[in-house]
């Protein structure tokens, strides 16, 4: 290699880190650099006043000795299972009707998508309103067809599904239209045919629809089971950050670094515990991902 | 120089529709007509059934999706006792448009929508120069270890945002090596925001589209490869430049969690955290609470209308999105 070949490769390589530092700076310091920091955290004590020190698994035997630890747990796994429950078949079955329909399909989209927009506080907020024990309006149209009011967020055995209302409510509009988009691509000589054999509608869903969408199911299903074990706002703006009832790890994570006692060592801890569970989600969804490509 | 040659249409089209499983399949579709789960046949046999399911099924969606919205709007004109009764209103009760017009003042509602703005504009702008070059350069210039840089910022796709929020959070807080402290400064929102990894990768996809042959005819005639960028990768980008705008512009304005920990700050809030702060204290009238509901809405409801098809094409197309 000559001496001129060298200094030409070593411009473009310059140049082209040239172009990459703003990337490189932003991701270093705030993706890169807070992974390894949030690991090294959670051994060390860390509050603001003193300067950090080491305290080797002090951190986490304080967050499993935390009677709420647990509580936290069992309420984010009980959002996370409601949430299947309600937001997780409702936008397939919407999805499977709506590419029925041939008429007014621009409406539907944007009706359904339409709340995904609002800001989630404002969406949380809203339904706040809606859920309150006295007046609300949830109660106003339980009395009109003569159900007794309901305490809603308020009560003790309500709160955790109010919660997942308002999300599922929230959220549902975008795995509808991807459900939808998904539906799209399903050839429509496999549903001619299976008419052809004699199959009936539900046959033609089990047998035809089902098996194409197996695929974005999955991949959906990862994905919300990652964003819901991530529930804050609402808890955090319907049953306040202290409530028993609904507090999710989440939350609990908030109350250690920022509520309660600034204890960011704790905080770490428990967003490591967090990050582990929800990382095996992320690695399966990735690797589901990338195979498709 | 002038070298502006119009996009080739394969790809304007491939930014519609990123290469996913969806695009090979929608084409071979539209040939064959739009056959669905029941053929056209049996829909205009039970032509009765199928409108009254249009019918209903239009009736369920406007009341469970139009209908809160139009309560919040109409809810926030009339007077606080009014509103307490939690009434299911078709017209307001009474007519007080000056219940917004106190929010946006008294409230100052006003003051939250102009942060909020600045925030989600300045946050967009910054995004686009971070990722547009960094993408460029990782699919264009490809300098040594380019590879490795990639799979460094992909891999945080893996990391969910709460893993991180807390180390973030003090990271922001004292900057390392700069030492600087960006709490209740834009900066703390606009630099975490610019490292999306989400967007260079779908740029990056998009730019690896654009032909070497058109990037090196240009240099051949002199330019310089900022100038590539600008004047010929950049306009064939448009498409994807749109859909990342509008999603990097909507995630800002929709943010809670990350404001609220590093902009406490009252004045320096956004809508949702001021909001969220306001809602617990009791000096606000519900009336006016809820016209800040609105205003802190309209913003996105306008982008959607404007927007729908980019954000609804991008969403099927992006179900990629992690």
């Amino acid at each position: 290699m000559t001496a001129g070949r060298v200094r030409r490769r070593l411009a473009d390589n310059a140049l082209g880190y040239a172009f990459l530092a703003a990337g490189l700076l932003c991701f270093g310091f705030f993706s890169w650099y807070p992974l390894v920091k949030g690991v090294v955290l959670s051994f060390q004590q860390d509050n603001f006043v003193i300067p950090p020190f080491w305290v080797g698994l002090d951190n986490y035997r304080a967050v499993f000795d935390d009677p709420l630890f647990w509580t936290a747990w069992k309420n984010t796994i009980q959002f996370t299972g409601l949430a299947l429950v309600f937001g997780y078949a409702v936008p397939f079955v919407i999805a499977i009707l709506l590419n029925e329909f041939r008429h007014l399909t621009g409406l539907f989209r944007v009706l359904v998508y339409l709340p995904v927009m609002l800001p989630p506080a404002v969406a949380v907020l809203l339904w706040r309103e809606f859920y309150d024990p006295g007046d609300g309006l949830f109660n106003t149209l339980l009395g009109g067809v003569g159900l007794p009011a309901s305490q809603w967020a308020q009560g003790s055995s309500t709160a955790m599904i109010s919660l997942v209302l308002v999300s599922t409510w929230a959220n549902m509009g975008g795995a509808t239209l991807m459900y939808l988009a998904a539906l799209q691509g399903i050839p429509g000589d496999l549903y001619e045919a299976a008419e052809l054999d004699g199959a009936s509608v539900w046959q033609r869903i089990r047998h035809v629809t089902v098996p194409h969408m197996r695929f974005i199911m999955l991949v959906l299903l990862l994905l919300q089971i990652i964003a819901t074990m991530q529930v804050f706002i609402e808890p955090y703006l319907l049953t306040g950050t202290s409530s028993p009832d609904t507090i999710t790890v989440m939350v609990l994570i908030y109350r250690y670094a920022f509520k309660v006692q600034n204890d960011f060592g704790m905080a770490a801890a428990m967003s490591v515990l967090l990050f582990v569970v929800l990382g095996a989600f992320s690695a399966l969804y990735l690797r589901l991902t990338r195979s498709a490509d | 120089m002038t070298l502006t040659a119009p996009p080739p249409q394969a790809l304007t089209e491939v930014a519609a529709t990123p290469p996913g499983p969806g695009r090979k399949r929608r084409t071979r579709q539209h040939a064959a007509g739009t056959r669905t789960l029941i053929s056209a046949i049996d829909l205009k046999r039970h032509r009765v059934a199928y409108l009254v399911a249009v019918t209903v099924t239009m009736l369920l969606f406007a009341g469970a999706f139009l209908y809160p919205m139009w309560w919040m709007a109409a809810s926030a004109l009339q007077t606080p006792a009014q509103l307490a009764e939690g009434k299911a209103i078709v017209l307001p009760a009474s007519w007080h448009p000056e219940n917004y017009a106190t929010a946006w003042t008294n409230m100052r509602m006003g003051k939250f929508f102009l942060n909020t703005a600045f925030y989600a504009l300045g946050g967009w702008l910054i995004q686009l120069v971070v990722d547009v070059t960094a993408a460029y350069a990782l699919s264009k210039l490809r300098p040594i270890f380019s590879r490795i840089v990639l799979g460094g910022m992909l891999a945080s796709l893996m990391l969910p945002a709460s893993a991180l929020l807390v180390p973030a959070y003090l990271t922001v807080a004292d900057l390392p090596i700069f030492g600087w402290n960006l709490l209740n400064t834009p900066w703390a929102l606009w630099l975490p925001a610019a490292a999306n990894a989400f967007n260079v990768y779908v740029l990056k996809r998009f730019f690896d589209q654009i032909p070497n042959d058109l990037l090196d005819a240009a240099s051949i005639d002199g330019a310089g490869r900022l100038r590539v960028l600008w004047s010929i990768v950049l306009p064939l980008s448009r498409p994807v430049l749109g859909v990342v705008s509008i999603f990097a512009i909507i995630g800002i304005w929709k943010d809670f969690l990350w404001p609220l920990l590093v902009l406490q700050d009252p004045e320096k809030q956004t809508l949702s955290v001021a909001l969220a702060r306001l809602a617990n204290t009791s000096q606000v009238p519900q009336t006016e609470f809820m016209a800040g509901l609105v205003i802190a809405s309209v913003p996105m409801i306008v982008i959607f209308l404007i927007f729908q098809r980019s954000i609804i094409g991008g969403l099927s197309a992006g179900s990629m999105k992690g």
